[in-house]
């Protein structure tokens, strides 16, 4: 069998299917969209089966703690009156560590029960770790493929040590250097193998994060007697956005969902020579960014993670912000967490300091801490690798070359990004060359993926 | 020397830099995609020579062995002085009456 980057690529289609075990063609419409919850329901399972079959993995009712020191560090630095309290979702306490075995949960779940004997997955993430822990209690076995090193050989520990993570959940490691071709290297893997795709974008994976979204608003009632006002995702590939808040409405609660990711603007990933000047391998604007203007890049056809229907807001905060909130974190509430997983943390604090002090904000997620995934080791790292690290004003960070912790609580600041620019830039992505072609079905298509409404998606068609 | 069963690491080159994606960064356009997995040898043989290996999941693969009882070196990295002095600042700030 032919096996060039060309060949594996021609066969892509055909590999996905029989790796997801869905045909993801008869989604499609005749023009340019497809039924995004025809798709979702496709994964035949209710939100009650979900949970169930979570629970099965000891997956999910993570804690929902009150950062009372936090909110009151928030409150110094805010308005007189103002400063939301602050929550956080400690998804760190589910097996993984992390909410990413949420995700994982149902993928493996589904591959177990179609057959398969085993699991693929691409990612350098958290979800490796997860699809790997899953894999491991339902006895199949579990490939990871990641991007890891640079062209010397020099890897990212946040990476490193989820490789060691997964390694000792049984899982076989696949690293690779930079470079996007990763996904050829895994559909030659699940061509060879006849393994099933976990990927992160499934309907499968999407639909194991509902139940965040959903525990969010019963723990919020149970607790507080009321829904949260701001539900804070942490946004990369989309998929947590979307997965909560499709959770949250399932619930019936109308939380405002705001994304934060750390800024890296001016970094490009897949180059090899700032692979190692970033410190944020996951949770930045290098993924969050285009996966929300084109969510179909990814590895399956038509991915579940669109987290521009569910936006209200899209904020970017630092990556020395992250980093001392991640140390605030520990130092006023005695929780130590991975660094990444604080993004929406950092965002949630700033955010809270605009809200009045009866609302309340939510940061959905943790992540588990550990060599190289901790603040020290990322900071140590950033300053071996020539980054300049010192107090200042946040504002003042330049990703790659420095790292700026703020000399003060309140200059931890949100950035916002242009939510239409992103919805506008959607709308070309999705509308390509068709332009002249749009039926009404077309037009209702975009409303959906952009949150809008037909004049905002008829004008932007018009400035195409 | 590398023995049968010895569980070693192996390097490959997955694309020479003429056969990567065109939609590359320069200074990765230049590099190999290089690729690492972990296995037990099949076969006695030495560091830098081509052997096959078993994978965790039962793969049968190729690669040059570069290392024998591979092992994570990752750590806690360095003393940052500045993670202490963001503790304390903001204990301070929260709890010594700072305004």
């Amino acid at each position: 069998m032919d096996n060039s980057y060309d060949a594996i690529m021609a066969r892509k289609n055909e590999i996905i299917k029989n790796a997801v075990g869905m045909d993801f063609e008869k989604f499609e419409k005749p023009g340019i969209g497809f039924d995004y919850e025809a798709m979702m329901e496709a994964t035949g399972y209710t939100i009650d089966e979900i949970r169930r079959v979570q629970s099965l993995f000891s997956i999910g009712n993570t804690p929902l703690i009150e950062l009372k020191n936090l909110t009151a560090l928030a409150r110094k630095c805010a308005p007189e009156g103002k400063g939301a309290r602050i929550f956080i979702k400690d998804e760190a306490s589910n097996p993984s560590g992390s909410f990413k075995a949420r995700r994982a949960c149902t993928s493996v779940y589904q591959a177990k029960k179609l057959g398969y004997k085993g699991v693929v997955t691409a990612t350098s993430g958290n979800y490796g770790a997860a699809v790997a822990c899953c894999a491991a209690m339902a006895g199949l076995k579990c490939i990871v493929v990641q991007e890891c090193y640079d062209s010397h050989g020099v890897g990212q520990p946040e990476i490193i040590e989820k490789a060691r993570k997964c390694e000792a959940l049984g899982a076989e490691v696949v690293q690779l250097t930079v470079g996007p071709e990763l996904f050829s290297t895994v559909l030659q893997l699940l061509e060879e193998t006849g393994y099933f795709n976990a990927s992160l974008y499934t309907p499968f994976g999407i639909a194991g994060v509902e139940t965040l979204g959903y525990e969010i608003a019963e723990q919020f009632r149970q607790k507080i007697g009321k829904d949260p006002d701001v539900v804070v995702c942490t946004n990369a590939g989309g998929g947590n956005l979307t997965g909560t808040a499709r959770g949250l409405r399932k619930a019936g609660c109308n939380a405002k969902v705001i994304a934060a990711s750390v800024n890296l603007s001016g970094l490009h990933m897949a180059s090899d020579n700032q692979f190692n000047k970033k410190s944020f391998t996951t949770g930045h604007t290098g993924f969050g960014v285009p996966y929300s203007v084109n969510p179909d890049h990814s590895d399956v056809p038509r991915s579940a993670a669109r987290p521009l229907r569910y936006m209200d807001r899209y904020v970017t905060v630092t990556q020395g912000s992250v980093f001392y909130i991640t140390e605030c974190l520990a130092s006023l509430e005695g929780l130590e967490k991975g660094p990444a997983g604080n993004t929406s943390l950092a965002g949630a604090f700033c955010l809270a300091q605009d809200m009045d002090q009866d609302q309340c904000i939510v940061v959905q997620e943790t992540e588990y801490t550990g060599a190289g995934k901790h603040l020290n080791p990322q900071l140590s790292f950033a300053r071996q690798n020539g980054i300049d690290i010192h107090f200042g004003d946040p504002k003042d960070e330049i990703p790659g070359k420095n790292i700026i912790l703020p000399a003060h609580p309140s200059l931890i600041r949100v950035t916002d990004l242009d939510l239409d620019h992103m919805r506008k830039s959607r709308i070309k992505r999705a509308v390509g060359s068709h332009k002249d072609e749009l039926t009404d079905e077309d037009i209702k298509f975009l409303i959906e993926e952009t949150n809008t409404d037909e004049k905002f998606v008829r004008d932007a068609v018009a400035s195409l | 020397m590398a023995k049968k069963g010895d569980w070693v690491q192996i390097h490959n080159i997955v694309l020479p830099p003429e056969e990567r994606s065109s939609a590359l960064p320069e200074d990765t356009k230049v590099n190999p995609l290089e690729m690492w997995v972990k296995g037990y040898l099949t076969e006695d043989a030495e560091i830098g020579e081509v052997a096959e290996v078993i994978t965790r999941t039962g793969r049968h693969t190729k690669g040059t062995v570069v290392k024998v009882n591979p092992y994570f070196e990752h750590n806690f990295g360095f003393f940052v002085p500045e993670v202490l002095e963001i503790g304390d600042q903001v204990r301070k700030i929260t709890f010594g009456g700072e305004d």
